[in-house]
């Protein structure tokens, strides 16, 4: 049996916020959730997406960190930021492909998902894994996500030319291997008015 | 990748385990609080120091005060029976005693009457038989001297002056 991993089967999300609750409840950041529950093509639909940390195997966020307050654990867990360290000056949080650092004003320190490292060290799931009604978010070995799952559990993802592996396994469909994500630089964005984002809510609420 | 690793990144790994680098302000805090521990632990052991009370001394018979001659000697132990100590009794018939234990390397010492003093075989070392005082040799601190009391015929052990 191999070792426990964090799977997320974004299709299995029914936005239940039980995650985001339960994150809240840790007492090592009370009161702030440190998971990302994004909707998705908000105008049309009512999917959601858990976002927690991937813990990149080279993490770009401790790699753009300029006061050397993020670090990686033995296990490949990337940690929040050491608060004696941490500058505020939210490098990672631009960084991160995944946008899961934020900067929090009220503390002066970026906070991030870690896997509840209190717990996952000591061989318990994290909160939000331990909560979540529809498995979309799993603490578990890669055996039995197989057996219980479809489609193919997968951790390697291509960002433009930047190759990016994880800790944390996305469920993609079978045929899938790596998670492609199109990456549009900003100066064609500067040359071209940028088409119009139909699912953006905020002009939706101006156009009104 | 590693490889390519920059020399400043030695210092700086993104490794949690490769980290020793230690903040002013960790390094302060634990100077703090180790020097507060250090100080509070201090009083702690005064404070009982001055408190606590310890056991009384235990009274003992030695012996009987005619079985001593003057300018004799007697051994007995006290407070224990692992604490050797001697009875002196001057030529003018006062008894004196002290621990036999030297004061310098713990060896016995023995009851010199014609000079008087207690000699410590050893290293030559040498105490008064008046107040356990050394007079020569490597010891500097006197002998433990044993309080004694006469009562009746008896001599009897009360109590040790360190």
């Amino acid at each position: 049996m191999s070792e426990l991993a964090f799977f997320i089967d974004y299709s299995r999300c029914i936005g239940c916020q039980a995650c985001v609750q339960a994150c809240e409840e840790c007492d090592t950041h009370r009161g702030r959730s440190l998971i990302h529950l994004d909707t998705i093509e908000r105008r049309d639909s009512v999917q959601t997406a858990p976002q927690v940390c991937m813990h990149c195997e080279d993490p770009i966020c401790a790699q753009v960190c300029p006061a050397d307050a993020i670090k990686q654990t033995a296990e490949g867990v990337v940690q929040s930021s050491l608060k004696p360290r941490c500058i505020g000056c939210s490098n990672c949080v631009l960084a991160c492909p995944f946008g899961v650092p934020k900067y929090d004003g009220g503390v002066d320190q970026m906070m991030k998902c870690d896997m509840c490292y209190d717990r996952t060290s000591t061989g318990r799931r994290p909160m939000c894994a331990t909560v979540c009604p529809s498995g979309a978010l799993a603490f578990t070995t890669i055996e039995e996500i197989m057996r219980t799952r479809q489609g193919r559990a997968v951790n390697d993802w291509q960002f433009g030319d930047q190759h990016v592996r994880t800790k944390v396994f996305v469920l993609v469909p079978t045929e899938v291997t790596r998670v492609h994500v199109a990456v549009i630089p900003l100066s064609a964005l500067r040359r071209s008015q940028p088409p119009a984002d139909p699912y953006d809510v905020a002009a939706l609420l101006e156009a009104h | 990748m590693a490889d390519e690793r920059p020399r400043w990144r030695e210092d700086f790994p993104v490794r949690w385990d490769e980290d020793n680098y230690m903040t002013r302000r960790e390094l302060a805090k634990f100077l703090t609080l180790g020097s507060g521990l250090l100080a509070g632990v201090n009083v702690l052991i005064a404070f009982i120091g001055l408190t606590g009370r310890a056991p009384a001394p235990p009274v003992t018979r030695i012996a009987a005060a005619d079985e001593v001659a003057p300018g004799g000697s007697f051994l007995f132990r006290y407070p224990t029976g692992d604490d050797p100590c001697i009875l002196v009794r001057d030529a003018s018939g006062t008894f004196e005693a002290f621990s036999q234990v030297c004061t310098h390397l713990s060896c016995a010492v023995v009851h010199q009457p014609d000079v008087p003093a207690l000699a410590c075989p050893c290293h030559k070392g040498s105490f008064s038989t008046r107040d356990g005082r050394p007079l020569a040799g490597p010891p500097t601190r006197r002998l433990p001297r044993i309080v004694i009391e006469q009562r009746g015929a008896d001599l009897v052990a009360t109590g040790i002056e360190v």
